[in-house]
């Protein structure tokens, strides 16, 4: 028999996995060898090997993403993977999206981030080439472990990308045919389908790898007893780790914003805690490695703090992969039976990494110098201590479910469940702490530049707490803030964008941008808070439903405000200041720059493929003929909405759902963006197309040609009737007759046409009905009475269309994302500065 | 005593602090029984309670009845011990509600109704296909 099955691919591909994987511990002992040898000349043979055996890992690291990404590129649905992630139809951006979707292919994305970090390491840094690369192979031989998908005795080890579907499920079809290939895949989750998709889960992983990069350097500082010396090529590592990692989750934030329904960007979901909690701990190591460099001192400080970043991007990874969050989180991947894997991987650095500082802890110098209230240590060592509680404080509730896993482990039942309102109980306690750190990275940065004294002290913030309380006076009042914790975190943000703004100023015009990295993040951060305060604490929903009136006789509470309208179609409803109509249903079609009226559109069998049903025009411009076959995108679906102001403004939203069959209604909203608001609107519930329709029974009008008569609620005018000569194409003959009836229905300030279709063919009566689908009505023309000139339609009735929608107002979101550039900017500039440091300090 | 033993004295008892009210802030996952004598001894905390909907013989779901202005409704849930009860939600029915496995609703007893506040559903097949 002829073999149709693609396996050739998938072999190499698992080979590569396993070659990774040997060639991943061959360099771990290599580079070990190399590190504690005895003659530099067995040093250096031994740091040959692993190179080649590093290299050869790389190598077949790529095999692997290449190997992986064909069997999705060609649809090769044999295998379990691109069955399960993909589809025909997916554009290319998005097969990049389910490479990294599942389980596997995200320790493929990690293992490929850390491949090209080490080969920059070994090109960078040869002092610190062997100890540091020990270090990563070790961290690749556990990631390519991941994915081994092999089975030792009863014991499975990771979980192979490159499974067949007849091995992966068990499915009747596979006994009579053992070569079966389904057609298509069953496709990429829809709410992954954007942009930010694709880009956000890979800048992620490259934070997540860089992150490895400051703790190996730590951990072969310990090792090798160099206890200050990691640091240096360290710190710009970490600002790289950190930049990108935050970079990383605002992307995550920003498409939450703009694909989820819950009306923000930030859900303390525990998937999304679990990149926050490593994050804020490697800011904070950013801060004590800078003021080491400075004055010798917080090294153990650093140590600790640099070492519990990559524990605790490991544990966030295990929390999100074990399968432990299954009922806690929306997001979290399902349990692949890896979880004692991912535990063994933690523990192990975790107890290196603590086995390490308890004998080394003696060793490691420490100055005795006092820290002085007036000193940048000082403040600094504060500061960090606040970022580091601020980690802790949802480190502690997001483990819960960890906690009750644990004590289950034990025989011991634990029903504890996260806080119900995780927004309101994280928010009161993160708001203090970012207050705090606000004002501390609005003062520190005083004491980084200069030695200061009480009386500098007074001198130099005297005129930003003036600017500052003035500034904040004039927003407090006229936003009429009565909040004192918002009053407070306004003030200190305030306070924080003035003083880091005094000293940038004073940086530029004495010294060189290079230096500005610090005041520019605190300025972006500052202004972040800001943004995320107004756009959170004065979100509003504008789509209340006051009417007060008690719907259910037996509702528990009837003062609570309903937050969603219901619109009819064309049927015009006040919300607040902006007039509402819905406007239908509307399709994407690729070419086209907007969104077409579905009823504009013929199906055809392919759902991927719609006939125009007149000409497609968008400004004027027409891009597509009536009759012509266009390609849209069936599972989307976009709801126009227009607003119109009490001030005469008008503009269409489109809010996105999917009637998804196995998740049911996803919707995404659209945004109105204004300089100091967003207008934010998704739908909470639509008409189900997929819902079999119940009509109402036939109800007999009769009817002159240019009469007017009531159709349900609308006035209908019918307008003429006319012979037609074929039907569905097909010619009549002599003794056949077909006639059409056309109508007009008006809906509020909508027209309707609907043409029912009489026929006499072979002495038999048919008759083609006409929908309106938005309506809710089908009419039929059933006798035709030609001596009086009567006709009598036919009309059954069903629900007309409807959404439910929710709009809220995000005051001042625009400062947050532009706080996010700003952030960004500094970072930028630091790490160049350190980079730069570093290799002048090699050179020399 | 020097300055930083203070400072390590205040941090510690911060961090004690914040676990000791992440404890006081959380939930639990209880039945609707246990929810109900919550609220009687006039606590309002949230409670999470894990059920299903309410199925008649022949397995169809019942009791679901949507407002006709479409922005709350209510259903009959059955919690893990069998126990009956009737839950309003202030917001629009969700499309796949019908086929849900499993619900949680957080929330808790106002009078003889559980109002919930959110719910949670897990729909067959939500994450993983088994089937060809």
């Amino acid at each position: 028999m002829e073999e149709t099955l693609h396996t050739g691919i998938g072999a190499v591909g698992h080979l590569s996995v396993i070659i990774a994987f040997v060639t991943a511990l061959l360099s771990t002992f290599s580079y070990y060898k190399a590190t504690v040898g005895s003659s530099l000349e067995k040093k250096n043979e031994w740091l040959t090997n692993a190179r080649v055996f590093f290299y050869t890992h790389i190598v077949s690291v790529m095999t692997i993403v290449v190997a992986l990404f064909s069997i999705i590129y060609n649809h090769y649905f044999e295998y379990h993977y691109a069955y399960s992630h993909s589809s025909r139809n997916l554009p290319t951006h998005y097969m990049i999206s389910c490479f990294w979707e599942g389980q596997e292919g995200s320790f493929i994305l990690w293992l490929f981030w850390n491949a090209w970090l080490g080969l920059a390491l070994i090109f960078t840094n040869k002092k610190w080439e062997a100890p540091v690369m020990t270090v990563f192979g070790a961290v690749q031989a556990f990631i390519a472990s991941m994915i081994l998908g092999v089975m030792i005795f009863d014991l499975k080890i990771g979980s192979s990308p490159f499974i067949l579907l007849r091995d992966a499920m068990v499915a009747p079809i596979f006994e009579t045919d053992p070569n079966f290939v389904p057609e298509d895949g069953t496709g990429l989750n829809p709410l992954l389908q954007n942009i930010w998709m694709v880009i956000h889960p890979p800048t992620l992983f490259l934070g997540y790898a860089a992150g490895l990069i400051p703790f190996a350097y730590c951990i072969a500082g310990l090792w090798q007893n160099k206890f200050k010396e990691w640091i240096r090529p360290a710190l710009p590592w970490m600002i790289f780790a950190t930049a990108i990692l935050g970079l990383g989750i605002i992307m995550g934030a920003y498409w939450a914003y703009e694909t989820l329904n819950f009306g923000g960007y930030w859900n303390w979901d525990p998937v999304e805690n679990a990149v926050y909690i490593p994050w804020l701990i490697m800011v904070g190591a950013i801060h004590t490695m800078i003021v080491f460099k400075k004055s010798e001192t917080a090294l153990k400080t650093s140590i600790i703090l640099v070492l519990s970043s990559f524990i605790l991007i490991l544990y966030s990874t295990f929390l999100t992969r074990s399968g432990v969050l299954g009922n806690a989180s929306v997001h979290s991947f399902t349990d692949l039976g890896l979880s004692g894997q991912l535990l063994l991987y933690m523990m192990f650095f975790v107890i290196v990494s603590v086995a390490l500082c308890i004998v080394k802890w003696k060793k490691i110098p420490t100055s005795d110098y006092e820290v002085s209230n007036y000193s940048r240590e000082f403040w600094i060592f504060i500061g960090v201590t606040t970022l580091s509680l601020m980690s802790f404080q949802v480190l502690i509730p997001t483990s819960i479910p960890v906690w009750n896993a644990f004590l289950g482990f034990f025989g011991i039942e634990s029903n504890l469940a996260a806080p119900a309102d995780q927004i309101g109980f994280y928010t009161k306690y993160q708001l203090w702490f970012s207050i705090a750190v606000a004002i501390l990275s609005g003062t520190g940065q005083f004491f980084y530049w200069k030695k200061m004294t009480k009386d500098q002290l007074v001198k130099d913030l005297a005129i930003p707490i003036v600017i500052s309380l003035l500034i904040s006076a004039i927003i407090i009042v006229s936003t009429v803030m009565n909040n004192m914790s918002y009053i407070l975190l306004v003030t200190a943000s305030v306070y924080s964008i003035v003083s880091n703004s005094k000293v940038l100023f004073s940086i530029l015009k004495n010294s060189s941008i290079k230096l500005s990295g610090g005041s520019i993040s605190h300025i972006g951060i500052a202004m972040m808070l800001i943004g995320i305060l107004f756009s959170s604490g004065y979100s509003e929903v504008i789509s209340l439903n006051n009417t007060g009136m008690l719907i259910f006789d037996d509702a528990p509470d009837d003062t609570m405000n309903k937050e969603n309208v219901l619109l009819w179609i064309n049927k015009p409803r006040k919300m607040g200041e902006y007039t509402l109509r819905y406007r239908g249903t509307f399709a994407e079609i690729e070419g086209a720059p907007g969104y077409v009226l579905k009823s504009d559109l013929d199906l055809t069998d392919d759902p991927f493929k719609v006939i125009a049903k007149k000409d497609i025009k968008f400004n004027k411009k027409t891009y597509f003929k009536k009759g012509d076959t266009l390609r849209t995108h069936p599972e989307n679906t976009y709801y126009q909405v227009e607003y119109e102001g009490e001030d005469g403004e008008q503009f269409k939203l489109y809010p996105r759902a999917q009637i998804n069959p196995s998740m049911g209604l996803l919707a995404s909203p659209d945004i109105k963006t204004y300089a100091t608001k967003d207008i934010y609107t998704h739908v909470s519930s639509v008409t189900d197309p997929n819902q079999e329709k119940e009509w109402s029974d036939e109800k007999e009008i009769e009817s002159k040609i240019k009469d007017r008569f009531f159709l349900n609620d609308f006035v209908t005018v019918f307008d003429e009737m006319e012979r037609l000569q074929f039907v569905d194409g097909v010619p009549l003959s002599q003794e056949d007759v077909a006639v059409k009836a056309k109508l007009r229905i008006f809906d509020n300030d909508r027209v309707y046409r609907a043409e029912p279709i009489f026929i006499i063919k072979d002495r038999q009566i048919g008759k083609v009905p006409a929908y309106i689908d938005d309506l809710g009505v089908r009419i039929t023309l059933n006798k035709i009475n030609p001596e009086s000139g009567i006709m009598t339609f036919g009309l059954k009735t069903t629900m007309k269309d409807y959404i439910v929608m929710k709009a809220m107002s995000k005051p001042l979101i625009n400062v947050l994302w532009i706080g996010t550039l700003v952030l960004m900017l500094g970072f930028i500039i630091a790490m160049y500065r350190r980079f730069q440091e570093y290799n002048k300090l090699e050179k020399s | 005593m020097k300055k930083i033993h203070i400072f390590g004295i205040v941090v510690i008892a911060i961090a004690i602090s914040l676990i000791v009210s992440t404890l006081g802030n959380t939930s639990s996952y209880v039945n609707f029984q246990r929810a109900k004598e919550v609220a009687e001894a006039g606590n309002n905390k949230e409670m999470h309670v894990v059920g299903q909907l309410k199925k008649n013989a022949s397995g169809e779901v019942v009791g679901i009845k949507v407002n006709p202005d479409k922005v709350s409704f209510s259903f009959i849930m059955v919690d893990n011990d069998g126990e009956e009860q009737k839950v309003y939600y202030n917001e629009p029915m969700p499309t796949d509600f019908y086929r849900t496995e499993q619900v949680v609703v957080i929330g808790g007893f106002k009078g003889e109704t559980f109002l919930a506040n959110k719910i949670l559903m897990k729909c067959p097949s939500k994450y993983q296909e088994t089937t060809v």
